[in-house]
């Protein structure tokens, strides 16, 4: 347990630690008042209210829209079920960047629907309430499909036979049981819609900015370091809040339920209105999901010469004048950074979720349980912004050092690693570990010999998550990575940010280019995946 | 002494689960703890092992204290109730483990490995998966694994629990007979009497964390410490009685008693065996209430007036019907005074 907290302490605790003192401290004197300065400016209060109103939106429009999704996956057994799981996950992993890309090329200016009937969304909030669902689908259908698909029909059917309505039984049985995932759901939708960077930076324009985006308008555009400060503990604050409720519907979600198999309750859709319904989840995936991958694809490939590559052939050379190198680098660049970032996560992460099993009571052990899941919420900007002035002093001086961005990168990902190992390695029946301690394995080797050989399949999931989180990271990322060693996602956002049909060609195409990786490293998983491994 | 345990206390939130139990098991001697479920058996094994710490007294190991000393380095064995086999490893995986723990090249790994499992009765089982086993082979296993490092002592957590009875009779003759020729110290938890007698040089019975009885199976057979000892292995015709001579007074009425049996108030067993069946008017005047078929004889439950029950075990001919009168006479032979010391 030494080393995560260590891990967490100097990378995590030190730099908000440091953007909090560099905030309220002017002078060598705590500056309280300053929180009251920063709040009384009404652009300021203006972009807390958007935030949370935004993200309040993006919550109940991706419930609105994904339950039935749910419902579908949970009862309902077609054909190519397994293939639209898969589907349906993917913009889960995929890079803001790419994400807001891809609504820009869908709705945005010369977009998809600007060419067919001359409508364009980039200037309203739509676009980024429907980019955010696009996003949440996944966590949505997951979190609750996962649930309800364990949940015995026959309880419903108890209802029925004691003369409960056919609605009546799903309001009185089903949704009670199922509430605190939707609960849990919607706060994790909440989150991460409440510190959505990149999407609100790529398609939210001058006029919509939330918290995360203003703190990176702080510090990199206006270089109101104290004023960056004060909004990063607001949203520290509201970010631990989130997370607390969260912890606690959670908990509360491990009452006892009766569950069965998931394979048991799926049927096939019998009569008019299942069909219907199915129908209608299916078209609601391929026009907020596919659809605008697909437009994506298209962008890339729609250069001026007619449909080809030419796009993906500019990436090669460093022509465009807007790095220092050619964009194609930034992939290797990226699969570096990503590969070392999976590393530390694994390694943190795998050594936190050993430690949580084997203490897993006591008040110290579920606060550090949270405190692991901090990064994933407190916001990316919060990281990078916080890596900039922390470890810039020395014997801390990473400034220069290209394990600054893994290490940020790895920072994200951890939650991830952990959220996903822990429930495998609480399955381990505590036995097997005394057994393999009676016959001479000290603590070291049994995790080695008995815990290891168990979660290897979930362990393999942790660091393909890690590996996606990591690969499109961008709020952190884009504070730290230096110019002439570019992300893919700074890369494309970088692109996008220029004037020209070249750098618009060369977005799309490095956004495909991401989309693919990171999709098929997710395939890859699905492949791998049980239904015990967590619930990303 | 192999094992000594001296006032060894623990404590799950507040309630004592092991309460000041002093115990010695001396070397190659096969000591059965015996007692009902919540009787702390189990976490006395435990913390011979290591696996839980104690709130006050001290585990003796080989004459070192083990307070401090972690559950690998004791070189202890134990064989889990419900084997704990390693479900990744096949067979020969599993009982090389803990000479991989010790370091054991891996050509006299194999070496034992086949031996082991030759003595266990599964030659050449090496590669099958342990999913595959039926319940006596994964018993085998284990006890095979538990034995491969060649611990000092050997702890069987109700080693034959989960088996069927007759591979279970089977098994403990085969247990006693291994450990014999190994001159293995065995200390094993068992609430099955039957289990416990046949295995055991010595039989330690627990009650609520407290040992009610320590002695070979024939004394604790024979002279059961007091009224729970008695019950808990099965005879229920145990009554309050007053001593005076060669007979006691008891709600059945005068019952004979050994000679030299202790005198005054105590508590009386009669084994069923000394409950005889005669005439209705020559005895005790009981009513039949039920009857037991226990393959070698009939156990007959018998109602007195104005008594508690009685239990006589009966020849299968001789056996009443439910309904039927009949008297009953008592044998001072099967009769035990509880609580004595044994005789001399």
């Amino acid at each position: 347990m030494a080393l995560p907290v260590a891990f967490f302490a100097v990378f995590f605790a030190y730099p908000v630690a440091a953007i909090v003192a560099r905030g309220l401290k002017a002078d060598g004197a705590w500056q309280f008042g300053r929180i009251g300065d920063v709040l009384a400016q009404s652009d300021i209060r203006h972009v807390l209210w958007f935030t949370t109103w935004q993200a309040l939106v993006s919550t109940v429009l991706t419930l609105l829209i994904a339950l039935p999704g749910a419902y579908v996956f949970a009862r309902f057994d077609f054909r190519g079920k397994q293939v639209l799981r898969a589907v349906v996950t993917v913009p889960f992993v995929l890079p803001t960047v790419v994400v807001g890309t891809a609504f820009l090329a869908l709705v945005g200016r010369g977009g998809l629907l600007d060419q067919l009937w001359g409508v364009r969304l980039d200037t309203t909030v739509w676009a980024i309430l429907l980019a955010h669902v696009f996003f949440n689908y996944a966590v949505v259908v997951r979190t609750v499909g996962g649930l309800w698909s364990q949940l015995d029909p026959r309880q419903e059917e108890a209802a029925r036979m004691l003369g409960a309505s056919r609605f009546a039984a799903w309001r009185k049985v089903t949704l009670p049981a199922l509430s605190p995932a939707v609960a849990a759901a919607a706060l994790m939708v909440f989150l991460f819609t409440f510190t959505s960077f990149g999407v609100v930076q790529i398609l939210g324009g001058p006029t919509f900015s939330t918290l995360e985006v203003e703190i990176y308008r702080q510090t990199s555009e206006i270089f109101d370091l104290a004023t960056a400060a004060v909004l990063t503990m607001i949203q520290f604050v509201a970010v631990g809040a989130i997370l607390v409720v969260h912890a606690r519907t959670v908990r509360r979600r491990e009452t006892a339920l009766r569950l069965v198999a998931p394979e048991t309750t799926a049927r096939r859709p019998r009569g008019a209105g299942p069909w219907a319904l199915l129908a209608g989840v299916l078209a609601s995936i391929v026009v907020l999901l596919v659809l605008p991958l697909g437009v994506l694809v298209q962008r890339s490939l729609d250069a001026p010469g007619g449909y080809g590559f030419a796009y993906y052939r500019a990436l090669a050379s460093a022509d465009g004048g807007i790095f220092l190198v050619a964009p194609i680098e930034a992939i290797g660049n990226s699969l570096e950074y990503a590969l070392a970032a999976t590393a530390i996560a694994v390694a943190i992460g795998g050594l936190a979720a050993a430690a949580l099993t084997r203490r897993n009571t006591g008040r110290l052990v579920r606060g550090f349980d949270a405190l692991l899941m901090l990064p994933l919420g407190v916001s990316a900007v919060t990281v990078g912004f916080g890596f900039l002035i922390a470890l810039d002093k020395p014997p801390l001086d990473l400034r220069a050092s290209w394990i600054l961005v893994p290490l940020a990168q790895a920072l994200v990902g951890v939650p991830f690693v952990v959220r996903t190992m822990l429930p495998v390695l609480r399955a381990v029946d505590g036995r097997l570990r005394e057994a393999a301690a009676v016959l001479g394995a000290s603590p070291w080797r049994v995790w080695r010999e008995v815990d290891l050989p168990m979660v290897r399949r979930a362990l393999l999931i942790a660091a393909g998550f890690a590996f996606a989180v990591s690969l499109g990271e961008f709020g952190a990322t884009v504070f730290i990575a230096r110019p002439d060693n570019p992300t893919l996602p700074v890369a494309v956002a970088r692109l996008l940010g220029r004037a020209g049909d070249l750098n618009y060609g060369q977005a799309m195409a490095l956004s495909t280019i991401l989309m693919v990786v990171c999709a098929v490293a997710l395939l890859l998983l699905e492949r791998v995946r049980t239904d015990r491994t967590g619930e990303f | 002494m192999l094992l000594s345990l001296e006032g060894a206390t623990i404590r799950f939130g507040g309630r004592p689960v092991l309460d000041a139990v002093d115990l010695d098991v001396a070397e190659h001697e096969i000591v059965c703890v015996l007692g009902p479920s919540g009787s702390g058996k189990s976490t006395l094994l435990r913390a011979v092992a290591g696996l839980q710490s104690l709130d006050a007294g001290r585990v003796v190991l080989g004459g070192r204290d083990q307070a401090g000393v972690a559950a690998h380095k004791r070189g202890v064995g134990l064989m889990f109730q419900d084997h704990q086999l390693f479900p990744q490893r096949d067979v020969g995986g599993n009982v090389a483990f803990g000479l991989r723990m010790h370091g054991a090249p891996k050509g006299r790994q194999a070496l034992e490995v086949g031996e082991l499992l030759e003595l266990v009765g599964l030659p050449g089982a090496e590669r099958r998966a342990v999913a595959e086993l039926s319940g006596g082979e994964q018993q085998r296993v284990a006890l095979a694994r538990a034995l491969a490092p060649r611990p000092s002592l050997l702890m069987l957590d109700e080693p034959l629990g989960q088996l069927d009875r007759s591979l279970r009779e089977r098994l403990v003759v085969e247990l006693r007979e291994l450990f014999g020729e190994l001159g293995t110290t065995v200390l094993a938890v068992t609430h099955d009497q039957g289990e416990a007698f046949a295995l055991a040089d010595r039989v330690v019975v627990m009650r609520e964390g407290r040992i009610a009885q320590s002695g070979t199976p024939l004394e604790v057979w024979q002279r059961p410490a007091d009224e729970f000892v008695a019950r808990f292995l099965g005879f229920d015709n145990v009554v309050e009685a007053t001593v005076s001579g060669e007979a006691a007074d008891t709600p059945w009425g005068k019952v004979p008693v050994p000679e030299g049996a202790r005198q005054g108030p105590g508590t009386l067993l009669v084994r069923p065996a000394g409950v005889r069946l005669v005439a209705a008017a020559d005895g005790l005047r009981c009513t039949v209430a039920a009857r037991t078929f226990r393959g070698t004889h009939v156990a007959v439950h018998l109602q007195p007036e104005d008594a508690p029950r009685l239990e006589a075990a009966c020849a299968l001919r001789d056996a009443p019907e439910p309904g039927d009168e009949v008297g009953v006479e008592f044998d001072a032979a099967e009769t035990v005074v509880l609580g004595e010391p044994p005789a001399a």
